[in-house]
């Protein structure tokens, strides 16, 4: 796994540096003064019991009334500092990503379930929040309040200073790695199981039609409940290391008490000291004790923040030309025994030669994992072949920039991602100065018009997350004309049918074909026999 | 939110025992307090005013820290298994009533969240054992002993402590409730934040296609700006109800330590009591202090439990226990003006739908997309209740059959095979176990999948098997059982020509009854006869 300086991504600006450490003062001062009210307030009553003048103690009975109402205080500004950081470099890391992932996407996240893998990344990014709030600011609050603590303590009494410092030093690194030496070795001891039953219990839901329609219920019921009472005993297996680290926190603070007791009682000081000594590491007990807490939670935020950071080493798919040529005229596409394949892994294409010319319509075929949206992504210009080349009219797609490519070259997947917006914002995307008219015309080519012009708020209709408010069919209509007004001279479409039935599929290839007119499609679909007979096409298989 | 909600104590045994437990610690720990406090307060003042010896008060109070840590090791072991075995019940009852709720229930968003609660969701509920609840009870019996000690010693400052102390629960409710708008906003602004960049990164390869890619870094920094702005103008009234806790608890600790000081110097107090009450002040405040520091942390496992309630709560629809339905190989199967509509849309899916399907004749079903075709065969499995209508078998509704035994006369073969991870032959044999290595062959062989071998692996979701292969799995899965009547639903899909004819061939031999969703017009032209279902309203799909 990475190290934490490895993460260059969540290292927060210099600005904000400074409103971490007033979080930090801050927090310091709270704790701090947990630890003046318990030693004055141990001074002042040891001192009265002599029953001096109440002169004497005017200062240690105001000192007390103030370290009680500033716990509070600074508390509460270390909560609000500590936060406004936090979400400030929440936000710069959001950013960073997002560029990052602009040079990435799409060719650069190998894996097939992209979708999923953006949308854990946006929960791992956040583990950030926690990393400051909840880890680094409360163990570095500890440590300096209990740094100070022992200072204090050494000033009275050095050898009770240097017991209490063993105290300290105990809970800030000893207690933390047993707890997360606890933690991991529970994960680790559960994992397996744990897996198991996630795994049952998705498929479990997943089927459950035929589990119920074939009356397998209770036996798979049986199945998932052996694999669950596996991860239960494996989890009660583990259970006995779990709060050793909070025992052995109980044991610093008591000891270092002790300590004081016993070193204080031969010493020659005064009794308010000799309380002092006995009763001032009791506060310590609140000051460190969410060390344990935030030890445990450092585990989780660094393997999330590990996933994060393995995504934006991954290299960079395409390299840019260094002087792109100018965009040619003609827009027929020709590939030239093109090689493609991801990381150290074979080539998933090899020996590839096709030609597009302008206007003409190619399906290519083949069963999944044959290379279809590896072509897609090498056709947009997503990812760069290890061999070969794609020429658009004579002119290799390499010497070409990205965003020139795709100014002509424009895709359709089987999920089109469709903002949550409204109708009109998802189809401005393509070409933000659009007129409604056109916005109309382009609706009505992909077939969607009527059901648009039907909604009561029309083009400005929220369409929910990821189109959630629009069937299948319809959302892939939306994408097509967003397509359709982009006004890319090649459509490569790439399984636009594969989340719809058979039907649904049929009818809006035909639609496809028929709106696309003198563009140049590329159609890449393993049921080629959904494509309308009477679309006079060129049939590649690959293989 | 109820700080202990009775349903988890009712459901899962494991947690009464685990309350019971915690009680039992937690009086032992607050014993244990004072008995330290006691005991420092004594050597200390012997110190002070005797120059007494320590060795054997520095022993004794060894003992008690020990006895501490050992309490709270058992506290965390303790809540630990607990956790498991509430999860673990939590678990198998929530799926065991979601799978009664049946397919329809579980469709769509539901079935996703429902896999996310089982299998990352309830593990919240470990911080809302291993800490909340400890301290729950903690708070119910720690300052209660506490303060009734310090009582014996110096009532003025046991009274200080018991008037401030209800303060604190009463202002942060108070505070909690003037905050809940601020907080509602604080968390809306929050989901949107992160929702817009949810959004946008997903989205990204779409901006990219349109050229749009390049700007999203500083629409990012933006949003993020503007949300963090109006964020924190909430968090500073939603943080108010900690600074009046800490400010309670820390304030009534100073006032404590000052009243018993001037109480010792006109000598109204002794030395020994002074130390007590003042070890002892802090004490009755922390439990409550650290309930209200968990209960956030825990609030994720509450929500977890909830949802689980939530699904166990739902009632099942109600169905009879007649298992003697009469035998569909010999008897009409009838639906009268079925009407059925799915949970949240207002056009019925089905609307008066009347089909009579006689023994061993081959139906086909036909009509446009979304005209209802897959839940007339829902209405049959039972996956769906009518909204109006009935479904009759030899004079007898079919919801007055217990369900189980309603299915044994039906077999399916869904538009997605659902296949299970294991061997073909174990998908095979999923409705009929008992099944011989012949019998599957021949199912197999009938589906026009004979070149599979029995025991090659299917995968995750089939994953390993072509889509034709997974639906020709599905298809010899229904053909094993001995169901009298089989329910396809386009069942030759990915199939060609020639396998399709084979099939279809295969089907009427067996001679069994078929109800299947056609499109193709082979196999329309296949079947004895075919009923357009609709017509209604055509729905641009």
């Amino acid at each position: 796994m990475s190290s934490w300086a490895a993460m260059r991504f969540i290292q927060p600006e210099r600005k904000v540096w400074w409103r971490l450490a007033l979080a930090l003062a801050a927090g310091v001062a709270a704790a701090g003064s947990a630890v003046g009210l318990l030693a004055t307030s141990a001074w002042l009553i040891t001192t009265a019991a002599a029953q001096p003048p109440v002169l004497i103690l005017l200062v240690p009975i105001v000192a007390v009334r103030a370290f009680g109402v500033a716990r509070g205080v600074f508390r509460y500004v270390e909560r609000l500092a500590g936060h406004d950081a936090a979400y400030r470099v929440l936000g710069e890391t959001r950013a960073r990503i997002t560029a990052r992932l602009e040079q990435l996407a799409p060719g650069g996240l190998s894996g097939r379930r992209q979708g999923d893998l953006l949308a854990r990344l946006v929960l791992d990014v956040d583990a950030v929040l926690d990393l400051w709030l909840r880890v680094l600011l409360p163990v570095a609050v500890a440590a300096v309040t209990g740094t100070a603590t022992v200072a204090l303590i050494a000033l009275l009494l050095p050898t009770a200073g240097a017991a209490v410092a063993v105290a300290v030093l105990v809970a800030c690194t000893v207690v933390p790695w047993l707890t997360a030496w606890s933690a991991r070795r529970a994960e680790r001891s559960v994992a397996g199981a744990r897996g198991e039953v996630a795994a049952a219990a998705t498929e479990t839901l997943l089927t459950a039609g035929e589990v119920i329609a074939f009356n397998a219920t209770d036996r798979v019921l049986d199945a998932f409940s052996a694999r669950d009472a596996r991860l239960a005993a494996a989890e009660r297996r583990s259970a006995w290391s779990a709060g050793l680290g909070g025992a052995l926190l109980v044991v610093c603070v008591g000891g270092a008490s002790i300590a004081g007791l016993v070193l204080g009682s031969t010493a020659s000081i005064t009794g308010a000291v000799f309380a002092v000594l006995v009763l001032t590491p009791l506060a310590l007990a609140d000051v460190l004790g969410g060390v344990p807490a935030a030890a445990q939670l450092a585990i989780r935020v660094r393997s999330s923040l590990g996933r994060v950071q393995e995504l934006v080493d991954s290299p960079e798919p395409v390299a840019e030309p260094r002087k792109p040529v100018a965009l040619p005229q003609g827009r027929g596409l020709q590939v030239r025994q093109l090689r493609v394949g991801y990381g150290a892994d074979s080539d998933v294409l090899s020996e590839l030669s096709l030609d597009m010319p302008a206007g003409s319509r190619v399906v290519i075929t083949g069963p999944s994992g044959a290379g279809k949206s590896t072509l897609a992504a090498v056709l947009l210009r997503f990812l760069e072949p290890r061999a070969g080349q794609v020429l658009l009219d004579g002119v290799d797609l390499a010497s070409l920039e990205g965003d020139q490519v795709r100014s002509v070259v424009g895709l359709l997947t089987q999920e089109s991602h469709v903002f949550d917006t409204t109708i009109r914002e998802n189809l401005l995307l393509a070409d933000p100065g659009v007129s409604d008219l056109r916005i109309w015309r382009a609706l009505y080519l992909a077939r969607l018009g009527a059901f648009v012009e039907g909604l009561a708020d029309g083009l400005d209709t929220l369409v929910g997350e990821h189109g959630a408010r629009l069937s299948g069919g319809q959302r892939q209509r939306l994408a097509f004309a967003r397509l359709l007004l982009a006004q890319r001279d090649v459509l490569v479409l790439d399984e636009p049918t594969e989340h719809l039935d058979e039907e649904t599929g049929r009818a809006l290839l035909a639609d496809l074909f028929a709106a696309a007119g003198e563009r140049t499609v590329v159609l890449l679909t393993h049921r080629p026999e959904l494509v309308p007979d009477h679309v006079a096409r060129q049939e590649v298989l690959l293989r | 939110m109820k700080p202990l909600d009775p349903r988890l104590l009712r459901r899962a045994r494991a947690a009464r025992t685990f309350l019971a437990a915690s009680v039992l610690i937690g009086i032992a720990s607050g014993a244990l307090i004072i008995v330290q406090a006691m005991l420092l307060a004594k050597v200390i003042a012997g110190v002070v005013l005797q120059g007494a010896d320590v060795t054997s008060a520095a022993w004794a109070l060894a003992a008690v820290v020990a006895g501490r840590a050992v309490l709270l090791w058992c506290q965390e072991v303790v809540a630990q298994r607990s956790a498991a075995a509430v999860k673990s019940t939590l678990r198998r009852q929530t799926l065991e009533h979601a799978l009664k709720l049946g397919p329809v229930w579980l469709s769509g968003e539901r079935s996703s969240s429902l896999t996310t609660l089982l299998t990352k969701g309830l593990d919240d509920l470990d911080p809302y054992f291993a800490r909340y609840l400890p301290q729950l009870v903690l708070a119910a019996t720690v300052p209660a002993g506490v303060i009734g000690w310090m009582a014996t010693g110096d009532l003025i400052a046991a009274g200080t402590v018991v008037i401030t102390l209800p303060l604190i629960p009463i202002f942060m409710a108070l505070i909690g409730w003037a905050t809940q708008a601020h907080s509602r906003r604080r968390q809306r602004a929050l989901d949107r934040l992160a929702h817009h960049f949810t959004d946008v990164v997903t989205g990204l390869p779409t901006l990219k296609l349109f050229g749009r890619a390049r700007a999203q870094e500083a629409a990012v920094r933006r949003v993020t700006d503007r949300h963090r702005v109006a964020s924190m103008s909430s968090l500073r009234v939603a943080f108010l109800s900690s600074l009046a806790l800490e400010l309670l608890a820390s304030i009534s600790v100073a006032l404590v330590a000052v009243g018993v000081g001037l109480r010792l110097i006109e000598g109204h107090l002794g030395l020994e009591t002074a130390l007590m009450v003042l070890i002892l002040a802090p004490e009755a405040y922390l439990p409550l202090r650290q309930v209200g520091l968990h209960f956030h942390a825990s609030a994720d496992g509450v929500a977890a439990s909830e949802e689980a309630f939530r699904v166990l709560e739902t009632p099942l629809p109600e169905r009879g226990d007649r298992t003697d339905v009469p035998d569909l190989r010999t008897t009409n199967l009838q639906l009268y003006d079925v009407t059925v509509r799915y949970p949240g849309r207002d056009e019925p899916a089905l609307d008066g739908f009347d089909l009579e399907v006689r023994p061993g004749e081959v139906l086909a079903l036909t009509g446009p997309s979304g005209a209802g075709k897959s839940t007339v065969l829902a209405v049959l499995l039972g996956f769906i209740a009518p909204e109006r209508g009935v479904v009759v078998a030899g004079g007898s509704a079919a919801d007055e059959f217990e369900p189980s035994a309603w299915r044994r006369q039906f077999a399916w073969v869904p538009q997605r095979a659902g296949l299970r991870s294991g061997s073909v032959a174990d998908n095979v044999r999923l409705g009929q176990p008992e099944a011989s290595d012949d019998a599957v062959r021949l199912a197999l062989l009938a589906a026009g999948s004979s070149e599979l071998e029995l025991d090659k692996a299917v995968g995750e979701h089939g994953q390993l098997l072509s889509g034709g292969q997974q639906r020709r799995v599905a298809l010899a899965r229904a053909l094993v059982t001995d169901a009298p009547v089989l329910l396809l639903d386009e069942p030759t899909a990915g199939l060609d020509t020639d396998t399709e004819a084979a099939v279809i061939a295969g089907l009427r031999a067996t001679g069994r009854t078929v109800l299947m969703v056609a499109h193709r017009p082979a196999l329309i032209t296949a079947a004895d006869r075919s009923v357009v279902v609709g017509p209604r309203e055509l729905v641009l799909a």
